[in-house]
């Protein structure tokens, strides 16, 4: 799932100076999951502002919804009629839903409140670690699961770079190093051979940003 | 004129080579000094690349200045600030100004150095440099375009023969031979048994091993690697030799000791010679070279 977290309330405020009637969008799929834009957070901030407005005696509006997911049209043309009473639309969703957002209802002003941060997996509860660079060319199967694209600080191919030191990574001793685990790993499974061929360069040219796809069924449409 | 990098390898002799920074600066006096010092004294003079990331002149433009000061350069070349674009016309670029030998090495981390918020290239790594040598010297670039005239290069690696756990290392370390490692100049190496384990293991490449001899200036600083950098490893004899005279006096201790070990290292025949580290002390290599009967 994609991880972000929200952004700091100051920052949050200070975007909103001179609206007076402001929107903030949650939505419910990802940000939702790592407590960072879903309906709670939402409630949550919207009260926040609420209180903070009314301490420096102003009268700001802030009303509040969650839609499914942001980044859907579909769920999107659910709200778009109660968003255009307002000056501005926080969205909490991840950055692809700010933007749908965005493109929705332009002209009007839509303010980003959270910061995406990554792809990535709950190894337990409230911690989220990330897994995926979204590379468009996986190498998992061959390398036992593990993504030294994603979890090596360096995203190298050929095996671990000079920083590694006890299994850990030079950039973060609390962090383990991509290539350890995989050989680890490999060689319990018994397939070494898998990472012992040089890997060439990644192709980047596969993947240009922003990359789209379309499925087989609706092209031509 | 000076034997290529290349014929040294070929030659037998106990290869000695030497590290030089180059300065953070348009000042290159001292640099210069360095290389003066050191060029008739060993057979290749390293010249590093943004060392442990932090910003300084060009490897490239170092090495030239070696060369033009008569000294054999060793072009040190990490991914970490350039994608094969740049790496590949650095790598023509040096074979026209006359640098033929090259450390390939896939580069400290940005966030260890003095521009923490800089991108981080990574477009290639150790062995993926070694590869982008020898494709050119095949006379075809990386993306299969055709060469107006090929490079010819003696490429090297690194290893660090104290790495722990090693067999993934030593994954590494064959697979930079298979891309056509010719030489390797080790991490620092302080304990000669272990050394000389790795070396028996290594025996069986066709590849010339120099290994790291990293001047310790004082106990200070053994234990601090100790502590802090990966590969490293100081064992407690050496840190207690260290100790055993005064802070003033523990420089001199360690030229001492990297003399001491080059000349066993020699003597007893383990490994093909030494690269020698002395950061940022790069002025005492000669009195090391003397004390290892090198001089």
């Amino acid at each position: 799932m994609i991880v972000a977290e929200r952004k700091p309330f100051d920052e949050i405020k200070a975007m909103l100076a001179g609206y007076g009637k402001v929107f903030i969008l949650g939505c419910d799929t990802c940000v939702s999951v790592c407590m960072a834009g879903g309906r709670k957070e939402v409630g949550l901030l919207a009260s926040q502002l609420r209180m903070s407005f009314k301490k420096d005696g102003s009268d700001v509006v802030i009303d509040e919804d969650t839609v499914e997911r942001q980044c859907n049209k579909e769920y999107m043309e659910l709200v778009l009629n109660k968003l255009k009473d307002y000056q501005v639309v926080v969205s909490m969703a991840c950055g692809a839903g700010v933007q749908l957002l965005a493109d929705l209802t332009e002209p009007q002003q839509v303010l980003p409140g959270v910061n995406t941060r990554f792809i990535g997996m709950t190894p337990k509860d409230g911690n989220w670690v990330e897994r995926c660079r979204a590379c468009g060319d996986c190498v998992l199967g061959e390398t036992a699961g593990i993504c030294p694209i994603t979890v090596c600080a360096k995203g190298i191919l050929n095996g671990p770079c000079g920083g590694t030191d006890h299994g850990k990574c030079e950039v973060d001793k609390d962090k383990d190093c991509a290539w350890t685990l995989i050989h680890a790993r490999l060689d319990k499974m018994g397939k070494l051979d898998n990472i012992k061929k040089i890997f060439p360069p990644r192709k980047h040219g596969v993947k240009t940003h922003p990359a789209s796809q379309v499925h087989e069924v609706y092209k031509g449409e | 004129m000076a034997a290529s990098f290349k014929d040294t390898l070929k030659s037998g002799e106990f290869i000695v080579t030497a590290e030089v920074g180059p300065p953070k600066g348009t000042d290159i006096g001292e640099m210069k000094q360095h290389i003066e010092l050191l060029k008739d004294k060993v057979h290749g003079i390293n010249m590093t690349d943004n060392q442990s990331s932090v910003m300084r002149l060009s490897s490239l433009v170092g090495c030239h200045i070696i060369k033009e000061l008569g000294g054999v350069p060793i072009l040190q070349m990490t991914g970490r600030d350039r994608n094969r674009m740049a790496l590949q016309s650095d790598l023509i670029s040096a074979a026209v100004l006359g640098i033929d030998t090259v450390l390939c090495l896939t580069g400290d981390h940005m966030t260890l150095g003095d521009h923490k918020d800089a991108k981080p290239v990574h477009d290639l790594e150790s062995v993926q440099i070694l590869k982008a040598v020898r494709t050119l010297e095949s006379g075809k670039d990386l993306g299969g375009n055709p060469l107006k005239g090929a490079p010819s290069f003696c490429a090297g690696a690194v290893v660090t023969p104290e790495a722990d756990p090693i067999a993934p290392q030593l994954l590494k370390f064959e697979k930079k031979i298979r891309a056509g490692a010719e030489f390797f100049q080790t991490q620092a190496v302080y304990d000669l048994d272990n050394f000389k384990r790795f070396m028996d293991y290594a025996a069986k490449f066709e590849v010339k091993i120099l290994a790291g001899i990293v001047l310790l200036v004082s106990a200070g600083m053994a234990k601090f690697m100790n502590k802090n950098v990966a590969g490293i490893f100081v064992p407690d004899a050496l840190v207690r030799e260290m100790e055993s005279v005064a802070k003033k006096e523990q420089l001199q201790k360690g030229i001492e000791i990297a003399g001491r070990m080059i000349r066993t290292l020699k003597e007893q025949s383990i490994g093909h010679g030494v690269h020698i580290m002395a950061i940022g002390k790069e002025a005492v290599i000669p009195e090391i070279l003397q004390v290892a009967g090198l001089l």
